[in-house]
């Protein structure tokens, strides 16, 4: 097992080992079948690291793809009057935005990326409980990822009406929905076969002396981001088949014409869609308390306050779906229920906010790229956040409600949260991930572009959406001008900002200096084996000696 | 390096360095959970609809044959018993009987599959399926939605049913092989709870469809 420094990874965690070796030794006399046997040692290996690693370039493909479209829907907004697409190019680019951006990206996102790469490392295991299950997902997610792209291009064209796929439009539109649905109930399934595999992980495969609050608060926000995904994806897995019949066989359950009701349909959706937002988010969450204490030099404050917490939102984001539906036709007494419920939902976040402060109170703090993007997260989830209290409430949400406002909340908390956090994981863990460091002086410039692109574009959204500027509109009155060509500025600089930031990790990749086993000096597990980690991830089986956050010397349990 | 928590006896007879029994069927839970919740979105779409059109369920209901659906009934719980015999039979290292038990269960399911094809013939004789003109023209909204849910969730149950059947088979041919034996049967005993799901999931589809109407 010491041989790790030389390969990448190793290659003998495989299926079909029998092909596999056939290739490999006919690539001793031909490059073609090397660059085969390497291709293979990849996408056969179940090795948990090069899964997550495969999930990686997979998703900052689609990630790529959707911030284009991201970028040519600013174009079009950039002033009144049409710029540059036509009014259904431009429906079918939205759908197409959210749809990749959603399902591709930020869902499976940080759990099946780092959460893939790290949860057995945290743990202190060899691998996830089940290595060939895992390996199944990330092809359930290239095969559901694939069937969205053909959907763009085949019978009937490219979806429109949304990521929502809201019926009876959805069941009307001649588009080819149908096959877009079926790679959303794919992608779901992936879903839940990375949530149950963790699920099982972290009941058996802790370290030896490692008890429930002994594991890093990344692994609890993992936890609970696997019972939503088991939970609640099988409920918008019925529903969009449903919708598929409908649209094949007229079943007429979310048809009016046939007697069927399509407000079941966003209950439906929504009841998935919901708790789903938080599997987006509490993995972000997780990073940013295990990045702040490594920063801060201080062990987390509220341990056990945080990893509730966690629970607590998994949970509550049950309870809530209705409120995305407050301008639906729903009963004035539904509406006030799910109004106040939704608002029990910021208190467990807020929870974690003053916690997040209160570890940095009186911390030595050192502002590492990885610590600025988690502050970054701290300033720009808590605007989200904020936002959202203005659309939880019945009476404001049903002005703001399809503005953008909307958007520019989403964004504020999916890509200022989600996505923000994905890039402190990102700087914190690339160390770890490929043996190496990257620069901090441009990870810190890249960072500037992309912090100032990020503001400049959702901000001046939150304002236009509250002057009155619908969302998904092609088009829009002259008064809204300035704020748009300000936000299409913002997504310029933001984007050049993201570019810079991978420029900078792929030349750390490639010539960076090597990090060694634990250049952040924290105290998490995955540290304690070398960069980048053995097949089997330990040399010996670690034993868990000091807190995860044992940065003051004592054991804090 | 074998599991942390507490392992099984029978992780030592396995082949795999990796084995982790208790894991496995935790694993497996996990799995017939979302299982359950999937079915579960079916059952909430029945209950709204029931409660909006009671009397047209009432009378779309009536013209499910029962009887089929009870012989039907009788075809899984019997089914679900040989399945645990089969286990039981094995785990007494009584191969050939294990075997015996397995074959009947996978037969049993056959026999719900040719009788779930005759109902559904019948019904399709009568014009009585989602889209058929016959049904959107002379029958009320509720009944259309009843002969909507009534293919959709006798269908998704039926699909169930043929992975069951696929997968008991595979077991079968492993048990044959010995690749699952008396210290060893993990496996067989997921898919006999995958079954005892599927059965569990008639029991309630049936009064629902068939018997509160």
């Amino acid at each position: 097992m010491g041989a790790g420094a030389k390969a990448f990874y190793h290659d003998d965690a495989v299926v079909f080992a029998g092909m596999f070796q056939a290739v490999k030794k006919a690539g001793k006399n031909s490059s073609v079948f090397r660059a085969i046997a390497w291709v293979l040692s990849w996408i056969l290996s179940t090795d948990h690291k090069r899964v997550g690693i495969l999930y990686f370039v997979a998703m900052f493909s689609f990630f790529s793809v959707a911030v284009s479209l991201g970028i040519m829907m600013r174009l079009e907004l950039f002033q009144s009057g049409q710029q540059f697409f036509e009014p259904k190019t431009y429906n079918a680019m939205f759908t197409l935005h959210g749809v990749i951006m959603t399902f591709l990206f930020i869902v499976p996102g940080i759990p099946a990326i780092f959460g893939n790469f790290l949860l057995p490392l945290q743990l202190g295991a060899a691998d996830v409980s089940m290595p060939r299950l895992n390996l199944a997902s990330w092809y359930m997610y290239i095969i559901g990822a694939i069937m969205a792209v053909v959907s763009l291009f085949s019978n009937g064209g490219a979806p429109d009406g949304g990521w929502t796929f809201y019926a009876p439009y959805s069941i009307q539109t001649q588009t080819n929905v149908s096959l877009a649905l079926v790679a959303a109930f794919t992608l779901g399934l992936s879903s839940i076969f990375t949530g149950m595999n963790f699920l099982t992980t972290i009941h058996r495969l802790k370290a030896p002396g490692m008890g429930w609050f002994d594991m890093p608060l990344f692994v609890w926000s993992l936890y609970a981001t696997a019972w939503i995904q088991v939970l609640a994806t099988p409920v918008v897995g019925i529903t969009l088949l449903l919708t598929v019949m409908e649209r094949t066989l007229q079943i007429g359950i979310f048809n009016p014409s046939l007697g069927g009701d399509p407000v079941l349909y966003q209950h439906m959706f929504w009841i998935y869609s919901h708790p789903v937002v938080y599997v987006m988010i509490l993995p972000a969450m997780g990073v940013i308390s295990d990045v702040l204490p490594v920063f801060a030099r201080r062990h987390i404050f509220g341990y056990k306050a945080i990893a509730y917490s966690t629970m607590a939102i998994a949970g509550s984001g049950y309870f809530v779906w209705a409120h995305h539906m407050f301008t639906s036709g729903i009963s004035d007494v539904a509406r006030l229920v799910f109004s106040f419920i939704t608002f029990l939902v910021a208190i467990p976040t807020a929870i974690k906010i003053f916690n997040w402060l209160a570890t940095l109170y009186r911390g030595s703090i050192q502002i590492d790229p990885p610590m600025l993007w988690a502050l970054t997260f701290l300033f720009t989830f808590s605007i989200g956040g904020l936002t959202g209290l203005a659309l939880g409430a019945v009476v404001t949400d049903i002005h703001l409600h399809d503005t953008y406002y909307v958007v520019g909340h989403f964004h504020y908390v999916m890509f200022g949260g989600g996505g923000v956090g994905m890039f402190a994981a990102l700087h914190h863990w690339f160390p770890k991930i490929t043996g190496r460091m990257y620069n901090f002086f441009h990870a810190k410039v890249s960072w500037f572009f992309f912090f100032v692109g990020f503001n400049m574009l959702y901000f001046p959204m939150l304002i236009l959406g509250v002057m009155g500027m619908p969302r998904r509109y092609h088009d829009y009155l002259p008064q809204y001008d300035f704020l748009n060509s300000v936000a299409t500025i913002g997504s310029w600089i933001m984007v050049f900002g993201i570019l810079y930031m991978f420029a900078n990790l792929l030349k750390g990749l490639l010539s960076g200096e090597k990090a060694g086993s634990n250049p952040w000096n924290a105290k998490t597990m995955e540290w304690e084996t070398q960069s980048p980690p053995v097949l089997h991830n330990f040399e010996k089986q670690p034993k868990m000696v000091h807190g995860p956050y044992d940065y003051e010397g004592e054991w804090v349990k | 390096m074998s599991s942390h928590a507490a392992s099984h006896p029978q992780d030592a007879h396995s082949d795999n360095p990796h084995a982790d029994y208790i894991g496995d069927k935790v694993g497996f839970w996990f799995f017939l959970y979302t299982e359950l919740v999937l079915f579960g979105g079916l059952f909430l779409g029945y209950f709204f609809y029931h409660m909006k059109y009671k009397e047209a369920f009432h009378e779309a209901g009536s013209h499910l044959n029962v009887f089929m659906g009870a012989g039907n009934t009788v075809v899984l719980l019997t089914s679900s018993l040989t399945m645990v015999m089969s286990l039981t039979a094995l785990q007494k290292r009584k191969k050939g009987l294990s075997l015996l038990y397995l074959g009947m269960t996978i037969l049993f399911a056959l026999a719900f599959m040719v009788v779930k094809y005759f109902e559904w013939g019948a019904k399709f004789s009568y014009g009585l399926y989602p889209g058929s003109e016959i049904l959107q023209s002379s029958h009320s909204d509720g009944v259309i939605i009843f002969y909507g849910l009534y293919f959709v969730m006798t269908g998704t149950h039926g699909v169930h049913v043929v992975l069951g059947l696929l997968a008991l088979s595979w077991m079968f041919v492993w048990v044959w092989q010995g690749k699952i034996h008396a210290d060893d049967y993990a496996y067989l005993e997921n898919v006999g709870l995958y079954w005892h799901l599927v059965d569990l999931i008639w029991i309630y589809l049936f009064p629902l469809l068939y018997l509160v109407a």
